[in-house]
Parts: structure tokens; sequence; C-alpha cells
């Protein structure tokens, strides 16, 4: 029984069939890669754990409970925090306090009118906020607005976001999408050093194989909306279906 | 102090030193001279300056935190109107049962609308908000006249009960709002040499309860909410996906900002007891975007500075008139008097709004953070050059 339990879903959009019958289970503790050809699907799928898109068919459970019908802010509540394609930041904010709201959300939970408190007053919150950032080596940027920082940094705030509410399952979207290697292989350490560091579970979508094989421990293989194979890293490597469906060679 | 830091309670003294130092400050020319007209420190105005200011200082938690832009904000104002001259007619002639009263209904009233507009975010906002202002203005005018008075609006009588207060003067007239005996209207005067200050009553409630406000308006940007609420402004998505649910947040900024309205309608009605639909009219709302854009959105100050901007042109420049004019360029030859009449006149008396419009449309342009945006930059460029001056003197020392 995995973390997260996904059976038979299927979403439809107008006349294209997104997803169908997808079946796949993420084991607690593992790294887990999507991947698969573009519009195969992947993100849909990842829309549907996190609340954005109901499917139409099947069930999404994460640790015996249903997220369907749920709100992203529900389901973040439950332990599930999701990265973005391009990172989403709060660009208008300094980094510090980027990283105070998290802080917010986990120790308050969805909403609390605290209005007449300082900001500054909340100890705790600032504590944790500044050791994250240390964690992320993002100490000597807390006073910079986000939204002026590198891509490779707002990723890297945004993962650090993301961990500060101690999430069980971590979903990253095409983490290293449009980077420069160099940005990629920090990336790739980054999540490594995470992986060691904690008990997570991280379900991860991604097109560049380099970092999906650094990576993954499973990979399931999407293709027009429904899982092709899942097996490990190096039987995927050499398996023909799935090289037929991602580099279109004829098996 | 007051549980603000040293840049906060800085603001918060040079306000309240502004405010209260206002009637000289507003009267810089003599009584008898050419420039006497643009002296706005009569009581009237005065109290427009401030009571503008809490309106648009709420305005701004809702349109400078959360960028949820409402166009329908003088409903509340309205409202807040209403209700405080109800209970004039009912209670008493004391104006703190009525200022209460004027914020709770403009409250529950938002909270309301809110409910429902907030279910929308960008222009479907705006206009969900402003067509909740239109109808309110609608049902004030024509259908609920006996709530509202109708077009004439809601007034006094000599017969209303007013059950804990007095009913009628000792002299036969309807009483004036107080404060505890202390009459709005009642002013003391200073004559100094040609100078003459008018200190009155209703402009210091006014002003008391403005300088109130704006402290809890700082207190709220610094809170961990008004962080939230910049934080649905930069990023809504990603506050979503933080476990955050930002529905409440903006219904909570919503209904705040809403009961500032509300105190600023209900004072209006402290100072002068009577209310009409035309408060509620979507110019009035309109009104006070300019105002907090024209400041500064999203700063402490702007507000307050775009209301007293535009009460000021509102009622200082529609006085001029062609004869005024006349006065100015007399020592011209005459035909280019008559050319400068005719060049300065549209600007001029009911044209205020062309001159308004140019202004607004140049601090959109040029300085988008509003007058505040000004004002830094000007303190920029002086702390810019003495800066270099320092430099300067910091090279050449070493060579000595």
């Amino acid at each position: 029984m995995g973390i997260l339990e996904v059976k038979n879903v299927g979403k439809r959009f107008g006349g294209l069939q997104a997803l169908s019958n997808v079946n796949l289970s993420v084991a607690e503790n593992t790294v887990h890669a999507i991947i698969g050809p573009n519009g195969a699907g992947k993100s849909t799928l990842l829309n549907c754990f996190v609340g954005k898109l109901i499917p139409d068919t099947g069930s999404v459970m994460f640790d015996g409970q249903s997220v369907l019908g749920r709100s992203p802010h529900e389901i973040n509540q439950m332990g599930i925090s999701r990265v973005f394609q391009t990172p989403e930041i709060f660009g208008d904010l300094t980094v510090l306090e980027n990283m105070m709201i998290p802080c917010f959300a986990k120790r308050d939970g969805s909403f609390e009118l605290n209005a007449l408190s300082g900001v500054m007053s909340q100890k705790d919150i600032i504590e944790r906020a500044e050791h994250v950032l240390e964690d992320m080596n993002m100490a000597d940027k807390r006073h910079m607005h986000a939204a002026s920082m590198s891509r490779g940094d707002k990723r890297r705030l945004e993962i650090g976001m993301c961990l500060s509410q101690e999430p069980r399952l971590l979903l990253l979207d095409e983490p290293t999408a449009g980077m420069a290697r160099a940005d990629t292989n920090n990336t790739i350490d980054l999540l490594k050093e995470i992986k060691e560091k904690r008990d997570i579970t991280i379900a991860i979508i991604e097109h560049d194989m380099h970092v999906v094989f650094s990576l993954a421990e499973r990979i399931t293989v999407l293709a027009q909306g429904t899982p092709l194979v899942e097996d490990t890293p190096e039987n995927i490597k050499g398996h023909p279906k799935v090289r037929e469906a991602y580099l279109g060679e004829s098996a | 102090m007051f549980g603000l830091d040293k840049r906060d309670t800085t603001l918060l003294l040079i306000v309240a030193a502004l405010v209260a130092l206002a009637p000289f400050l507003l009267n810089p020319f003599p009584e008898n001279s050419d420039l006497a007209q643009f002296n706005a420190g009569y009581p009237d105005l005065m109290q427009r300056f401030v009571i503008f200011g809490i309106f648009a200082i709420g305005f701004n938690i809702l349109f400078g935190l959360t960028g949820y832009l409402s166009f329908g904000h003088a409903a509340f104002l309205g409202v807040g109107s209403y209700a405080a001259v109800w209970m004039f007619k009912l209670l008493s002639m004391n104006i703190i049962p009525a200022i209460v009263l004027a914020v709770i209904v403009a409250g529950v009233f938002a909270l309301l609308i809110g409910f429902i507009s907030l279910r929308r975010s960008g222009i479907y906002f705006s206009i969900l908000t402003l067509a909740f202002a239109q109808m309110s203005f609608a049902l004030a005018y024509s259908v609920l006249t006996p709530i509202t008075g109708g077009e004439t609006g809601l007034q006094l009588a000599l017969d209303d009960p007013r059950i804990i207060g007095q009913q009628v003067t000792e002299g036969g007239n309807i009483p004036v709002p107080s404060l505890f005996g202390l009459e709005m209207r009642d002013s003391a005067e200073l004559a100094l040499g040609p100078w003459l200050f008018t200190f009155n009553i209703g402009y210091y409630v006014c002003a008391i309860i403005m300088l109130i406000a704006f402290y809890i308006s700082i207190r709220i940007f610094r809170s961990p909410f008004g962080m939230m609420l910049r934080a649905i402004k930069s990023n809504q998505q990603r506050l979503n996906y933080t476990g955050l649910n930002s529905r409440p947040y903006t219904l909570a900024a919503f209904v705040i900002s809403g009961m500032y309205a509300g105190l600023a309608g209900g004072l209006m009605a402290s100072m002068d007891p009577l209310a009409g639909a035309e408060r509620m009219f979507w110019t009035a709302s309109g009104e006070v975007v300019l105002m907090t854009i024209l400041g500064g959105a999203g700063t402490l100050i702007g507000p307050i500075l775009g209301a007293g901007m535009i009460k000021y042109m509102e009622n200082i420049i529609s006085k001029i008139n062609k004869t005024i004019l006349h006065e100015w360029f007399y020592w011209m030859p005459d035909g280019l008097e008559d050319a400068m009449v005719s060049i300065v006149y549209p600007f001029i008396g009911k044209g205020w709004h062309l001159t308004l419009g140019i202004i607004f449309m140049l601090v959109v342009i040029f300085l988008p953070g509003g007058l505040v945006e000004g004002g830094q930059r000007i303190a920029n460029f002086f702390r810019g050059r003495k800066a270099a001056k320092q430099e300067g003197k910091g090279t050449t020392e070493p060579a000595e």
C-alpha cells in the first residue's frame, strides 16, 4: 500500500481523453518519476492530485484518505506540497517573508485573523524561516525581493518553502524546465540532499532523462493518457515499449 | 512606541502633528489678502479632509494590500451615513452611538456584498461591487424611500423621538450633534494680526478618530494578516498551494475596509446630520479609487495625501472664477490678459475635473507609486547629493 494510490483515474476535456485508466502507486519514502512524451497527460495527472482538477472517474487516495473534491489548501494541509513548472513564489515579498508564509500555514492552519500583532514579534516563525533558509544556503539573500532573484534561486526558494511545511509527499512538476545545466545539476544535488536528510516521498514529473535517472527509484511511463510500464530505472532504460513511445523508434 | 517600530512611530507622530496644526498650516494667507481664497483652514473643508482620509485609509487596506479593486465602496459610506442619521432620529444626538452603529451596519453590509463579490477576482470582482453599489444607490433613491428619504435624503425633524436625548431645544429647534455636550459645529477663533485661525470641535473629533484609524491601519499593515494580504496580491496560487485559504483573508480585508467606510459615513453624518443617496453614487466610489492611487496605493500615508489633494482641489480650484482670473492677470496688456484668461479658464471653476484628470494622468504615468513615490524620489535625490558629497570628501581625505 503506497502513500499515494491512484485507481482507475480518467479525465476528459471535451473531445480529448487526457487520462484514461491510470493506476499508480507511489511507495512511501521513495522517489517516483512520471515520464512521458509531450501531451501524455503528466501535468493533468498531477493537477488531479492537488485539487486543481477533479478526475471524471476513479479515485486518488493519499495516506488512506481521498483527496478528490478537496480544495488545494486542504490537500496541502493533508501533507502534499507542490512545486510548479515555473517557480511560483511571492515576487513582491522578501525572501524571508516568502519563507515565513508556509511557516504560518504550518503553525496556524488555513486561516488565522492575526491582525494586531507585529510580524516581527513572531519569533518562532522567524527562527524557523531563517533555519530553512540556512538549510537552503539562502540566508544571505533573506532581504532580497524574491522577484529579483535568478531562476535557479527562485526554484530553490520554492522547494524550501515546500519543505518548511514538512510535507509527507513532495510533488515536483518539471523542476528543471528551462534551466541552465549548472542550475539543473544544483537542483538535482539539492533534491538528493533532501532525500538523504528526511523521510519524504517525492513524485517528480520530468522531461530531462538526466534528472530522472539520477533521482528516481521507480519510474512510470505515461503515453497518451495511460501508464505504459512501471519499473525500476534500469529496466526502463532498455524497455522496447518506452523507446518506441519516447523516441519514436520502431521496436 | 504603541507596538510600532521607530519609523512607523515617527510617521504616526508626523501625521498627528500635521493634523493637530492643520488650522494653522491650511491658513497660511492673511484673511483679507488676494491669496486668502487658497486658505483651506475652514471647519467644513478640514472635516472633509480627515473624513475622506479615513475612507481612503480603509480602501487602501483592501486595494493596496490585496489588489482587489472595489468599485463600490461608497455604498458602505452611504449605509454608514443612513445608520448614523437614524440613530440621531431615534436615540439621541450623541455621536458615539451613531458612529458605532454606522460601523456595525457597514460591516454587516460589507460581509454580505463581499461574500458574494469575492467569489470572483480581477475585473469581475470590480464589476460585481460596482453593480451592488449602484443597486444600493437605486434602492436608496426610490424603493427604500421610507428608510432613506429618497430624493430629498434623510433629514432630522422636530417630531423625531430621540428617546434618550433631547427632542427639541429650548429655542424650539432641532438639536445639533454633540459629544456629551460638546457641539460639533462649535468653534473657537484666534485672530493673530491679519490672520484668522478657526479651531472647530467637529474637526478635532474627526481628527482624533482618523489618527486612531491610521494607527490601526499601520498595525494591520505590519501584522501577519497584512503579510498574508500582500501575499494574495503577489501570488494567490502559491498561497492556496501553501495550505492557506485566501477567501477568508480577502473577506476579512473587505469587511474591515467596509467598516472604515462606514466610520467615514457616520462621521460625515455627525458633522452635518443628513444623508443622501448621492453619497453612494458610482462617482463617489471612483473618487476614493482616485485618492488612493493618486497618493500611492499600498503605502501607509498615500491615501491621506491623495484624499487631501483631491478635496483641496474640489473645494479651492472650483471656487476660482473668471473675475478672479481677470484680477490675477490685470497687469498684462488687454489682449494678452483676455487670452491668458481664456487659456486658464477651462481648468478652473467647474473645470477643476480637467485639472484633476491631468494631474492624475501625470502621476500614473510618471509616478506609478503616487505622491509618496514623488516624495521618495525627491528625498533620494537630496540624499544622493549628500552621499556624493560625503564620498567626495572620503576620497580627498586620504590624499591629505
